[in-house]
């Protein structure tokens, strides 16, 4: 085991890292918000630029070959910043299911295509009624000859909006929680009988509604196993947490930067807050919190492509609970720290703590994970 | 000792529980519940409901306008508008200036102001807070500068609650620079009208607009509108922020959003079964309760304490009621965001607060506002006091260290 980065990732970190405290400030990122789909097409292409949008494709895809590793130093400088861009929906989730399950024409024609940035992609998983249950799928998924015929309505699509296709599940047979069934299939955003509805979230980015009314999708759109697509499902959303646990960290680091820095130039009673021990001890048990979680983001890239399934749901279970811990507890001590200023819209404390608590109701809160990780036995039983 | 509530009391508590379920417009009562923006309209309405019937401000003199209760039954008055849920009377007049108007003001300014209080003819705000001087609150800066029959008021104060309805602000202004902190402080009331006085909005981070920044510019401000003496602000002040720090305990408010958390988490669904199924989730609802008790516990304490009059001066044990107040109502709109789950996520709460939904909600309608809700309620352990400074007061005043 070996904590430091090597010289390639070290390098991969100053590059992403200097790339987006140019792009990236508080006003810029309000600008970026506004535009169409959420974000900035400039700096999409830039990450195209710098190989990010292919970093875990193979290069035969147009991408570097990157792992878990590679996402995670990525995703924790994108925290940093709060960037806004929909590489998660795109490139972790929706270019995972099509580098694992997608057939070879499907790879071919798809990944180089989001590597440079031309096709934006999201994932249609989650339903009305599903909460955080990967398995709870009603949509249904219907042969009809050749094709497969899908009906149904997604909901919370992240960066379901701007995406250009999606990858959706659905049901070919089997009761709604079943997790045998369910199927992954490729459809074009603009298919007759997809009607979508884009909405801001709580984090400044940018979610859709969609429906699915009689839409025809052909056999060969199919990503993985058609009725056996569950696996591969927990698989990509344990991608999509490590990756998630990796943006908190940086978050968290941003915020506790910025945190200990008020507290050395606020003065009330005509010294520095950060005089008042009970401050420096906030601001102390902050940092335990954000190395605990650290530790944890670290573990779920380790885990990430575990050979044993069992394992790494459980691994990703444990660090989403940190993450979702840490987070809610340095978010608000951030803002309580900065007192009134803590609470504004023009400062940044306040971002950083919405998208920590955003990424806490993503892929299953602490508690459902805490409950799921205690019902398989718990870590140390692993 | 007798620990349970006379008959007298529970027949007072019935009286005005039947009171608010008949008063209480249902729209507002709604919008209460579902945690909607109130509009200004919705406060003075009410306040006149409750002006009409002698009780918009039961717990001053009753020559005032006082009812003339007891505190027991002051409190249970409290909760159940609460509970109601009723909008809370708009504090910084009925709770801030004008007990401190009828303890230090003169018979003119009792006149003048006290009965557009209790009418909430005029809306006030309070002008305590400036960029420099926040918990250090002594530090304030704006100066009012006597010249003949006025002051001239120059200066910034910041945070200031709902100052974009307001008609009138009481401010800490500086009146003798070259005394120490606490001693050159005057309780000034300042028209808003009046030339000079400019409102500047901040917005909160949960995409709401209730503070303001208030500059002063060469104000003009008559001098019949200082309180008691000049340069005896400070104690004023003190007295005031006693009475804000108990009123924020808000008992009946976390007793009426755990009712909606229950009826929530017995919609939400998790698998297939409602949340409130779920023992683990009940259970971090009952040991809310178990502490909401206990809150209640001692705010009668308080209230009991208070009656027999060891001595007038609010107790210091209103920091405890403060802390832990705000603390619950923190830890409830925590379970609350829990219940909405992914729900939390879509942002489609009304950002102007007269501004309905205009789309169908994404997810269920009820879940819209829990993530603001949130977010709006870590104020609660910042103002009025952040509770690191309670502690300190806890700490300085009662234990003595
Ligand atoms: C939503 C909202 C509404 C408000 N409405 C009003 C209003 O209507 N009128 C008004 O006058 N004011 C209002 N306030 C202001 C409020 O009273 C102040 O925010 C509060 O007193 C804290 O001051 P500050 O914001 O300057 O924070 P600071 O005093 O700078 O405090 C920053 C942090 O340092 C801590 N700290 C400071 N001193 C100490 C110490 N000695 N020991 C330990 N910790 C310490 C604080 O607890 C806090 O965590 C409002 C504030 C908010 C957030």
């Amino acid at each position: 085991m070996d904590f430091e980065l090597n010289e390639e990732q070290r390098l991969l970190q100053e590059s992403v890292g200097r790339m987006l405290a140019g792009a990236y400030d508080p006003d810029r990122r309000k600008r970026y918000a506004s535009e169409p789909g959420g974000f900035s097409r400039a700096i999409w292409h830039t990450y195209a630029e710098l190989g990010l949008l292919g970093l875990p494709f193979e290069e035969k895809h147009g991408g570097i070959g990157g792992g878990a590793v590679e996402t995670m130093i990525v995703m924790e400088s994108f925290g940093r910043v709060l960037a806004l861009d929909p590489y998660l929906a795109s490139v972790v989730l929706s270019g995972g299911f099509i580098r694992l399950g997608g057939g070879d024409v499907v790879q071919s024609t798809i990944l180089p295509r989001i590597a440079s940035g031309e096709m934006l992609m999201a994932f249609a998983h989650a339903e009305r009624q599903s909460r955080y249950d990967l398995a709870d799928i009603a949509m249904t998924a219907r042969k009809d000859g050749s094709h497969v015929v899908l009906d149904g309505e997604k909901t919370l699509v992240l960066g379901g909006d701007s995406a250009d296709q999606l990858i959706v599940s659905a049901r070919l047979s089997g009761a709604r929680r079943d997790s045998s069934g369910i199927g992954l299939f490729l459809v074009g955003a603009a298919a007759d009988g997809v009607t979508r509805r884009g909405y801001p979230t709580i984090d400044g980015r940018r979610a859709a509604e969609i429906a699915f009314s009689g839409v025809r999708v052909a056999a060969d759109a199919v990503i993985g196993e058609p009725g056996n697509a569950f696996p591969l499902i927990e698989h990509i959303a344990d991608h999509a947490i490590a990756a998630l646990c990796a943006e908190a960290v940086g978050a968290m680091q941003a915020l506790h930067d910025n945190t200990v820095e008020y507290l050395k130039t606020r003065k009330q009673f005509g010294v520095p807050i950060g005089n008042f021990q009970v401050l420096q001890h906030r601001a102390a048990e902050m940092l335990i919190a954000l190395e605990q979680a650290r530790s944890m983001a670290l573990f779920a890239a380790m885990m990430a492509d575990d050979a044993d399934p069992a394992a790494r749901r459980q691994a990703m279970s444990a660090a989403k609970v940190q993450i979702g811990r840490s987070g809610r507890f340095i978010g608000q001590q951030a803002i309580q720290l900065h007192g009134g200023i803590g609470m504004t819209m023009d400062y940044s404390a306040g971002h950083y703590f919405k998208r920590l608590t955003a990424i806490d109701t993503m892929f299953g809160d602490a508690d459902h994970h805490l409950a799921r990780l205690a019902r398989s036995g718990g870590l140390a039983a692993a | 000792m007798d620990l349970r509530f006379t008959p007298e009391e529970i027949a007072f508590r019935d009286e005005a529980r039947a009171f608010m379920q008949k008063a209480l417009p249902a729209p507002i009562r709604d919008k209460m519940i579902e945690g909607r923006r109130l509009v200004k309209d919705d406060l003075v309405t009410w306040q006149r409901i409750l002006n009409a019937k002698g009780w918009a401000v039961p717990h001053w003199p009753v020559q005032w306008g006082g009812a003339g209760w007891s505190a027991v039954e002051l409190y249970l008055f409290r909760d159940e508008m609460q509970q109601a849920p009723a909008p809370e009377p708009l504090p910084f007049g009925v709770n801030m200036v004008g007990p401190v108007i009828i303890a230090f003001g003169n018979d003119a300014q009792k006149k003048r102001f006290l009965p557009r209080i209790a009418n909430l003819d005029d809306w006030w705000c309070q002008g305590f807070s400036e960029p420099e001087a926040g918990s250090d609150l002594a530090a304030v800066k704006t100066t009012a500068r006597r010249g003949g029959d006025h002051y001239i008021v120059n200066g910034q104060k910041t945070w200031t609650t709902l100052a974009q309805y307001a008609d009138w602000i009481f401010c800490l202004v500086r009146t003798d620079p070259s005394a120490k902190k606490q001693q050159g402080i005057s309780f000034l009331l300042i028209d808003m009208k009046t030339p000079g006085v400019t409102v500047r909005p901040i917005q909160t981070f949960d995409g709401g607009h209730e503070i303001n920044e208030v500059f002063f510019d060469d104000v003009r401000v008559p001098a019949e509108n200082l309180v008691g003496e000049e340069n005896k602000g400070w104690d004023y002040a003190k007295f005031l922020l006693g009475n804000e720090r108990s009123g924020i305990a808000r008992i009946g408010i976390s007793k009426a959003r755990l009712r909606r958390l229950k009826e929530l988490a017995a919609l939400a669904t998790s698998g297939d079964k409602p949340l409130i199924a779920d023992e683990r989730f009940r259970m971090k609802i009952a040991a809310i309760e178990v502490e909401l008790k206990a809150l209640e516990m001692t705010q009668l304490r308080v209230l009991s304490r208070e009656r027999n009059g060891h001595d007038s001066k609010p107790d210091p044990a209103s920091s405890i009621l403060k802390l832990k107040g705000s603390e619950l109502q923190q830890a409830i709109s925590e379970l609350l965001l829990e219940v909405a789950g992914p729900y939390a996520l879509p942002d489609q709460m009304p950002h102007d607060e007269a501004e309905r939904w205009n789309e169908p909600p994404v997810g269920p309608e009820w879940a819209a506002t829990l993530a603001p809700h949130y977010f709006n309620w870590r104020k609660a352990s910042i103002y009025g006091g952040s509770n690191e400074i309670q502690k300190n007061i806890i700490a300085k005043a009662i234990l003595g260290l």
